[in-house]
């Protein structure tokens, strides 16, 4: 069943997400996408995550198609004009990947090449509302038909916790308006804070527009602790769960951060209009099974 | 095209009286002729160009992308967000408002809010900001807004799939293409 599917028919979904090496080898993506496969229904593939070179998005995203698992191309902003932008989704599209990703974009700043040149020459609205157009209307922005469209599933990022606060439900309103299908949120520490940006979410009925994915992480070490905590643009880890977390012996913090997760996740799934959880483990997949069951989210994948 | 690059600029012009000189300056017959005929003349283009970069730049750290968008943002200019994002915040705003990129500096898009939402207009910032024209960096904005080709940059967010698309190119505005005055 593919994430379209599973959302369409009211399953509680799973994704997760594979950041693609650095080298020329498809081989680590192909690895992660077996050991995901019987857990999630799709997988995200970064694209060049926090502005350092790695292999393709939509490269990748044909890996784990290859390995039997369906991708959700990541597509920013940052790298590339409205030209090239649209040519890739063509380009995706043709070779079968479905699920896009759109999102602005970390600056190069926060890169391995901070010296490159920013391009951003649409944002992430503007992103989707031209990929909708490309498949709605059939047409590129310059207005020249395309035969034949292509055919996707379009998401979008947005983050409940970051300011302006009174504004954040709003924002995902205009990515659904621009043509967002599904949403994936930043890592959800604080599920409070969450459910009252969900309640903004429905009292818009974007709930009943667009697919809410909650994003979940699962902290494996102090360090990593530490560095989300301080690091990680637009995470907010509150004092509560950062008392927990440290509150183990550091050998502990893994399994504490799983625990966490697979409580986030129940909490999450509790709340009215969350379609399902995006779990945000890259480099840490082998922690999926163990947070699920843990989160009694056991779904039928369909023999895969 | 322009060399400075996008740094995030707080208004030196107070938003009340910002929104107010929006209401006295907006398009009327006579600030259209006028501002025809400033065109029509090579020099006094330049001139009322460079006055405007000049105004601009200081109340609002302008950089003449020609496609203004601050009457819809607060009047905090959104080119100043080191992603020149026209459509809201990135999800990497400090929890203390701060941009991502200049830690030390305010989120445009945050001070663009509380200014909006200052003087009731918090509404503008669900507008749907088109992809802007890069081929119209330098031009004046003001002559380009009293003359009606900035009608198409922005649609009301309808919540529906029927709006128009995306493109300046396709839709109903002039864009008939006129040599920058002042190189951007």
């Amino acid at each position: 069943m593919s994430l379209r599917d599973r959302l369409a028919s009211g399953g509680f979904a799973v994704t997760a997400e594979i950041s693609p090496p650095r080298g020329a080898d498809t081989g680590p993506i192909k690895a992660t996408a077996a050991q995901l496969r019987d857990w999630v229904d799709a997988v995200n593939v970064t694209d060049n995550q926090g502005s350092n070179v790695r292999l393709a998005s939509w490269a990748g995203s044909l890996a784990a198609m290859a390995a039997g698992l369906e991708p959700v191309m990541q597509m920013t902003c940052r790298d590339r004009n409205r030209i090239a932008l649209q040519s890739d989704l063509l380009g995706a599209s043709a070779l079968g990947i479905r699920n896009v990703l759109v999102m602005t974009g970390d600056h190069p700043k926060f890169g391995d090449h901070p010296e490159a040149k920013p391009v951003f020459d649409l944002d992430s609205v503007q992103l989707l509302w031209t990929l909708r157009h490309m498949r709605d209307q059939g047409a590129v922005l310059s207005g020249r038909p395309l035969n034949p469209p292509p055919d996707c599933f379009l998401g979008a990022v947005e983050n409940p916790f970051a300011p302006p606060a009174a504004f954040r439900a709003e924002r995902l309103a205009k990515k659904v308006a621009a043509g967002a299908q599904f949403v994936q949120t930043q890592f959800v520490f604080d599920t409070g804070a969450f459910g009252r940006w969900m309640a903004q979410v429905r009292d818009l009925g974007l709930h009943e527009r667009c697919y809410i994915l909650a994003g979940v992480g699962a902290v494996r070490s102090r360090r990593a602790l530490d560095f989300m905590r301080d690091k990680v643009p637009g995470v907010q880890v509150p004092d509560d769960v950062y008392r927990r977390l440290r509150g183990v012996p550091a050998d502990q913090t893994a399994a504490e951060g799983a625990r966490l997760a697979a409580e986030t996740i129940q909490q999450l799934a509790a709340i009215d209009g969350v379609a399902g959880v995006h779990l945000l483990v890259a480099g840490n997949e082998q922690a999926v099974p163990g947070i699920l069951d843990g989160a009694g989210v056991r779904v039928d994948r369909d023999g895969r | 095209m322009t060399t400075r690059p996008p740094v995030p600029a707080r208004p030196r012009l107070g938003a009340r009286l910002a929104y107010r000189l929006q209401r006295a300056l907006r398009p009327r017959i006579g600030v259209g002729w006028l501002s025809a005929r400033i065109e029509a003349s090579g020099l006094a283009r330049a001139l009322f160009t460079g006055a405007e970069r000049q105004t601009k730049q200081d109340l609002f750290g302008c950089r003449m992308c020609g496609q203004c968008a601050l009457p819809v943002t607060g009047y905090v200019c959104p080119m100043g967000c080191p992603k020149e994002m026209r459509n809201g915040p990135c999800g990497g705003v400090g929890a203390d408002g701060s941009c991502e990129v200049y830690p030390e500096l305010r989120c445009v898009w945050v001070e663009a809010y509380d200014r909006a939402a200052s003087q009731g207009r918090a509404a503008d910032l669900r507008l749907l900001h088109r992809p802007i024209d890069h081929r119209r960096w330098g031009e004046s904005s003001w002559l380009n807004y009293w003359q009606g080709r900035d009608e198409g940059l922005w649609v009301v967010e309808s919540g529906d799939t029927e709006h128009e698309g995306p493109s300046t190119n396709s839709s109903s505005i002039d864009h008939r293409y006129r040599p920058r005055v002042l190189g951007g």
